[in-house]
């Protein structure tokens, strides 16, 4: 059997939850024999091609957030929301009920000492968004992990059962919002 | 001998004047519900205690127990209509889990774990609800919300002070504070009230309490809440203060 070609990537996240993926431990070389990576944090791989299972944390803040996302779902068979910030706009969510213009002001120009009072401006800087997202608003989302982040063993079960061809479930003390 | 009615398959006997929903769970038998407690009188606003009786939807915690009944809790058919409620609450409030002092004690939590709802699923609402910190020792977060009353109907049947109460309609529904100021510092509510300690979410939080238990060994961290059924048996009611309340929709 070839192996699952998969690919990962952090939005408006922490990656905390990749680093929770690394928390299968030496389950990593199992997964090996099953799968291999495209574009991920791990491989370095700047652009996704095409592939069985697509793995996004992070919500959707910025346009480049954006150009990333539909780049996974228009390669990836299957799309993964990983984390809170994926599955709800999480943490950086928490600015929606602000004025962007305020929170940029706020922290560039009223607070002392960030940035000689200039907002940042380089054309090379992804313009925020109004409102972070979720990913599921923009695009078609499979399945979801929700946590923050979700435990290895969480991932690891899902994973697995998704690989193996069952429904993923995760089932008390796996499926965690905090 | 008392009556009973069938919960999916099983014999529950009930004394008159139950609900389904008491009978249920005197019984031993989680019908999941989110704005029921019991010891207060049904609300009937959630609908999560949803189960269909004799082919038709009705809510266990309003419906009257009557011999013969054929209810229907843990079907794939409730079950999906529950998880949608759930979701629908999770994208109307703001509902930050992993910044909330109440993880993994949250009701409206533990029904989604339970449930299996991975996903708000809806476009979240994200609305602006400015917290109310006036008081020095309780805080207010109004993000999490659910309008299940619990609070006004504690603070007026049983505190007597009636310092909640819900204002506005449908989609602008929201909790106020029932002072001149609308501040919750303007009013008589004391760390003792029967009000402070209804709330199913994470709205009225005691300051300067935070993580005294970790996330992670909270009480539906230890077991789903189906498995801990009993803990809402009917009881006696909170004892009442006897003040009549004029905000709640039935009185006192
Ligand atoms: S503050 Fe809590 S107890 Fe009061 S109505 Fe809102 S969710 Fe219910
Ligand atoms: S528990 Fe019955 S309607 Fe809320």
């Amino acid at each position: 059997m070839s192996k699952l070609r998969v690919a990962t990537t952090s939005l408006a996240g922490c990656f905390g939850c990749h680093t929770s993926f690394l928390d299968i431990d030496e389950r990593l070389f199992d997964l090996l024999k099953l799968v291999e990576f495209d574009r991920t944090p791990l491989t370095d791989i700047k652009h996704c091609g095409p592939c069985d299972i697509g793995i996004v944390e992070g919500g959707i803040c910025n346009a480049e957030n954006v150009a990333v996302l539909r780049e996974f779902r228009n390669n990836c068979k299957v799309l993964i929301a990983i984390g809170s910030c994926a599955v709800t706009g999480g943490l950086p969510a928490q600015r929606n009920h602000l004025d962007l213009g305020d929170c940029l002001s706020e922290v560039y120009l009223t607070e002392p000492g960030t940035s000689h009072g200039l907002i940042p401006n380089d054309p090379e800087l992804p313009l925020p968004l109004d409102k972070v997202h979720p990913i599921h608003e923009v695009v078609k989302v499979d399945y979801f992990i929700p946590g923050c982040p979700p435990s290895g063993d969480a991932i690891w079960k899902f994973l697995t059962d998704l690989i193996a061809g069952r429904t993923p479930t995760l089932g008390h003390g796996l499926i965690k919002y905090d | 001998m008392s009556d009973t009615f069938t919960l999916d398959g099983d014999e529950i006997p009930f004394e008159s004047g139950q609900t389904v929903m008491q009978a249920a769970l005197a019984a031993g038998h989680y019908v999941p519900h989110l704005c029921y407690h019991p010891e207060f009188r049904p609300h009937g606003s959630c609908k999560v205690c949803t189960v269909k009786v004799n082919g038709r939807f009705a809510t266990s915690c309003t419906l009257p127990a009557q011999a013969g009944l054929n209810v229907e809790s843990n079907i794939d058919e409730v079950n999906a209509i529950r998880r949608t409620l759930v979701q629908m609450l999770f994208a109307e409030g703001n509902h930050f889990c992993p910044t909330c002092e109440k993880s993994g004690n949250c009701v409206l939590q533990a029904l989604g774990y339970d449930l299996g709802v991975m996903t708000a699923g809806f476009r979240h609402l994200f609305p602006d609800r400015p917290v109310d910190a006036s008081h020095p020792d309780i805080l207010l977060d109004f993000n999490r919300c659910i309008l299940c009353e619990l609070c006004v109907r504690a603070s007026c049947e049983v505190d007597g002070k009636c310092v909640f109460a819900l204002a506005g309609r449908g989609i602008t529904k929201h909790l106020i504070v029932n002072s001149e100021s609308g501040r919750l510092v303007d009013t008589e509510v004391d760390l003792a009230d029967k009000a402070l300690s209804v709330c199913p979410v994470g709205v009225i939080l005691v300051k300067r309490k935070g993580f005294a238990v970790p996330i992670g060994e909270r009480r539906y961290d230890q077991s789903p809440i189906s498995a801990q059924a009993l803990a809402d048996a009917p009881r006696e009611p909170a004892a009442p203060a006897g003040r009549p309340c004029s905000s709640c929709e039935e009185g006192s």
